[in-house]
């Protein structure tokens, strides 16, 4: 519908400028190219009057309920206390310092499901395309029994049977005990586990933290001497086409480094021991941590298993064949050649896996572990009653970890992505 | 879960104005069934049995409200709510009425907005132990671990009680009774603190109870009653006239065996006033002039209901105590029926 005006004036050049049209209103629903603009608009205006009616009609009963939103609980001593802490608390520390524990608590359970539940996932996913027949039926079992499970009830399982199975601290008690430890220097109890824990003797800082970042800053630097090494390596292979041996010079970056601090300072193992009701000393893994761990790996390595199996699967069965006739074992044929290109498919739905951990970690609460949703989303807005305000933070914090986990992951995904040149 | 926990607390924005204005009395009276919060399952106080019927001292409260408004002790829904769900069941109106154990405290009843119609049972915190620990006082208990329920009082004084004494303890955080009772056998916990009529009616339900003992300290004071929302004071006086007929009854001899002839007229006129003979106090609720008779015909009295589901001839063995009447020294007093 589109309407040519007719040409007027004098000047020939006029002639070849293109028809000028006239906007007329309905254009906006009659012409094609404003339609649907239109319509977004449309939809886009009614969803911002619902959200301004329901964040109105909240405010407003609110309100009239004599409540308002306020943070200031946050400042106020929490007054109950918390198992696990990361950081230093105790039950006169303040609301706000209670959720940052629960908000450690649940990177912490993220961060090693995450890892584990990688490991599990690509295991089962490789395993499950094996030849041999019964490695096979395996890992379909694995995958078929822990994905079709709710992770809920696999938590609630996996602690149940900790506490049920696993003796009580007391049983370790007596002159025959009904209980020992392993190797007399770790104890498996129903309330956790207990292993000794690295001290050092002779500390090159007081305070404690700064004595391990010294370990930590070493191992980075012995990271950055061993993939110089390898750069070398392949340079050397690129000039001549012979690859010089380098792994015992590369363990030797890792290793030497590292022992000779770990003998200046002193490295001595704090073993764990009955005193009173419980052990003490060492490092304790809580049986609440440890159930939460397990049942996330292992849930949601079922699903990391089937996309690793898709994204092998997706790769040409010539590109195995091709890398075969080049003479490569098969080892080497999947580590070099299928799985590199695999990985561009498996990444992105591993990102929503590991997306998945961490919103499923809010139901550590099932078994008494102390995350973001038990403190800052139970007990913190149980005792203050203030229902809207914790809401309201818990949903910002899952959100930006969320997204900070797959910005992180996109990062990751484009620096492996095919790169055309 | 998170989701309803999401909705939960959106609803409780969103209806707690509305549920202020509307008159409790008149919804459950369209509905012709009162919603009752009570407890997941504390033998006792509020427990299901083998059919599935409700029974015990909290749900006795319930059924006496429905008999007062409804007429029928029967005409009640049993919402089970846990420590941490009971208060955003009662303001967001999921419940008319909570009666689950639940501590009179000052934020609850300023803060939380909620109106504490009396007191039931006068209870402490207590501590339970394995009696092969050997354990005789709660100051021995340093280094123990505790299971609590969440979202009470007991965690807080429990923290407060540690604290003050300088010793430490490891706390297991449990949402239900049933659960803590499970962790607490199974060794995953040293102690189990909760009220101490808790602790009874836990123990009562273990295999062996003799084997637990309950150690001498009170830590704390748990006056627990039924409670409403703040802004219908005509329902909270329904349910608090509803618990004052219970214990006059109890004070002036009318039981659920003698009651239906005592309404007949009696020469006691505060016995004849409660049961609606005289004057018009059942009127000035807004309910029948007999709702006070149909209480008692239902539930019994105070004591009654008391020795029934909790007193010292049931597995729970709870003696009165401060829950005795004020006229046998105890704290159980009521203003008059006048
Ligand atoms: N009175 C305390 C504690 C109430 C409480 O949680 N009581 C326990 C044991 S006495 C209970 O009723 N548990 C039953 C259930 O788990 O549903 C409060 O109001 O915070």
């Amino acid at each position: 519908m589109v309407k040519y005006q007719g040409v007027t004036g004098i000047h020939m050049t006029t002639l070849t400028d293109p028809p000028k049209e006239t906007f007329r209103l309905s254009m906006l629903i009659n012409d094609t190219r404003y339609r649907s603009l239109t319509f977004q608009a449309i939809a886009a205006i009614i969803l911002a009057l619902s959200f301004w009616y329901l964040l109105n009609n909240l405010f407003q009963n609110l309100a009239a309920a004599g409540l308002n939103i306020s943070y200031s609980f946050f400042g106020e001593s929490a007054g109950y206390d918390i198992n696990q802490r990361l950081i230093e608390y105790d039950s006169q520390s303040s609301h706000g310092r209670a959720a940052v524990v629960g908000i450690l608590n649940t990177l912490l359970v993220a961060f090693l499901a995450c890892i584990t539940a990688t490991i599990f996932g690509v295991v089962a996913g490789v395993l499950r395309l094996s030849n041999n027949w019964l490695v096979s039926k395996l890992m379909a079992f694995y995958v078929e029994i822990f994905r079709n499970i709710p992770v809920l009830i696999w938590i609630i399982i996996i602690f149940t049977i900790m506490t049920a199975v696993l003796p009580a601290p007391r049983a370790f008690r007596g002159d025959e005990p009904a209980a020992s430890m392993l190797f007399g220097s770790a104890a498996f109890t129903n309330r956790g586990v207990y292993i000794p824990g690295p001290w050092f003797s002779r500390p090159l800082f007081d305070v404690a933290v700064l004595n391990w970042l010294l370990v930590l800053a070493f191992l980075v630097g012995s990271f950055f001497g061993a993939r110089a090494l390898g750069r070398w390596a392949t340079k050397v292979q690129e000039a001549t086409g012979d690859r010089p041996v380098t792994w015992y010079f590369s363990l030797g970056i890792w290793l030497v480094p590292f022992l000779a601090l770990m003998v200046i300072m002193g490295l001595s193992w704090e073993y764990p021991a009955l005193k009173g009701f419980n052990f003490s000393g060492g490092i304790k893994i809580g049986g609440p941590l440890i159930a939460l761990w397990f049942a996330l790996s292992i849930y949601t390595g079922a699903f990391i298993a089937e996309n690793v199996r898709a994204g092998i699967q997706a790769i040409n069965k010539g590109q195995t064949e091709a890398a075969a006739s080049l003479g490569l074992r098969p080892g080497r044929v999947m580590n070099l050649v299928v799985l590199p290109q695999a990985l561009r498919v498996i990444i992105p739905p591993l990102i929503s896996q590991y997306l998945n951990i961490t919103k499923n970690s809010s139901l550590a609460i099932a078994v008494g572990y102390a995350d973001i949703t038990a403190t800052l989303g139970g007990i913190t807005l149980n005792q203050t009653g203030r229902a809207i305000e914790c809401v309201l933070l818990l949903m910002l914090f899952y959100l930006t970890i969320s997204l900070l986990i797959s910005a992180f992951m996109n990062v990751y995904n484009s620096s492996i992505k095919l790169k055309e040149r | 879960m998170k989701k309803t926990f999401v909705l939960g607390a959106l609803t409780v924005a969103g209806l707690a104005a509305g549920a202020a204005q509307a008159a409790t009395v008149d919804d459950v009276k369209a509905r012709g069934k009162l919603n009752c919060g009570v407890s997941t399952g504390l033998v006792g106080f509020a427990a299901p049995d083998a059919n599935g019927n409700w029974g015990g001292f909290d749900v006795e409260m319930c059924r006496a409200v429905a008999a007062a408004v409804l007429g029928d002790s029967n005409a009640v829904e049993f919402v089970p709510t846990t420590g941490k769900t009971r208060f955003t069941a009662l303001a967001s109106g999921e419940v008319d009425l909570l009666a689950r154990n639940t501590t009179w405290t000052f934020s609850r009843d300023v803060d939380l907005k909620f109106t504490f119609v009396g007191v039931n049972y006068y209870d402490g915190q207590g501590f339970m132990v394995p009696a092969e620990l050997g354990v005789s006082s709660a100051k021995d208990l340093d280094g123990a671990t505790v299971c609590i329920q969440t979202g009470t009082t007991t965690e807080l004084n429990l923290a407060d009680f540690f604290r003050v004494n300088g010793i430490s303890y490891e706390p297991v955080p449990i949402e239900t009774n049933a659960e803590a009772q499970q962790q607490y056998l199974a060794g995953a916990c040293d102690v189990y603190t909760t009220d101490a009529s808790g602790l009874a009616a836990t123990r009562a339900t273990f295999e062996n109870p003799g084997e637990h003992v309950v150690l001498p300290e009170i830590i704390s004071k748990e006056p627990l009653g039924p409670l409403v929302r703040h802004g219908d004071d005509n329902w909270g006086d329904i349910v608090r006239w509803t618990l004052n007929a219970l214990i006059t009854a109890e004070e002036l001899g009318v039981t659920s065996a003698n009651v239906a002839e005592m309404s007949g007229g009696t020469n006691n006129p505060e016995i004849n006033r409660m049961l609606g003979t005289e004057g018009n106090l059942g009127e000035q609720l807004g309910l029948e002039a007999d709702w006070a008779m149909k209480v008692i015909s239902a539930v019994g009295n105070y004591g009654e209901s008391f020795e029934k589901n909790i007193g010292e001839n049931t597995p729970i063995g709870l003696a009165r105590g401060l829950n005795a009447l004020w006229t046998e020294g105890g704290l159980i007093y009521t203003p008059p029926f006048r």
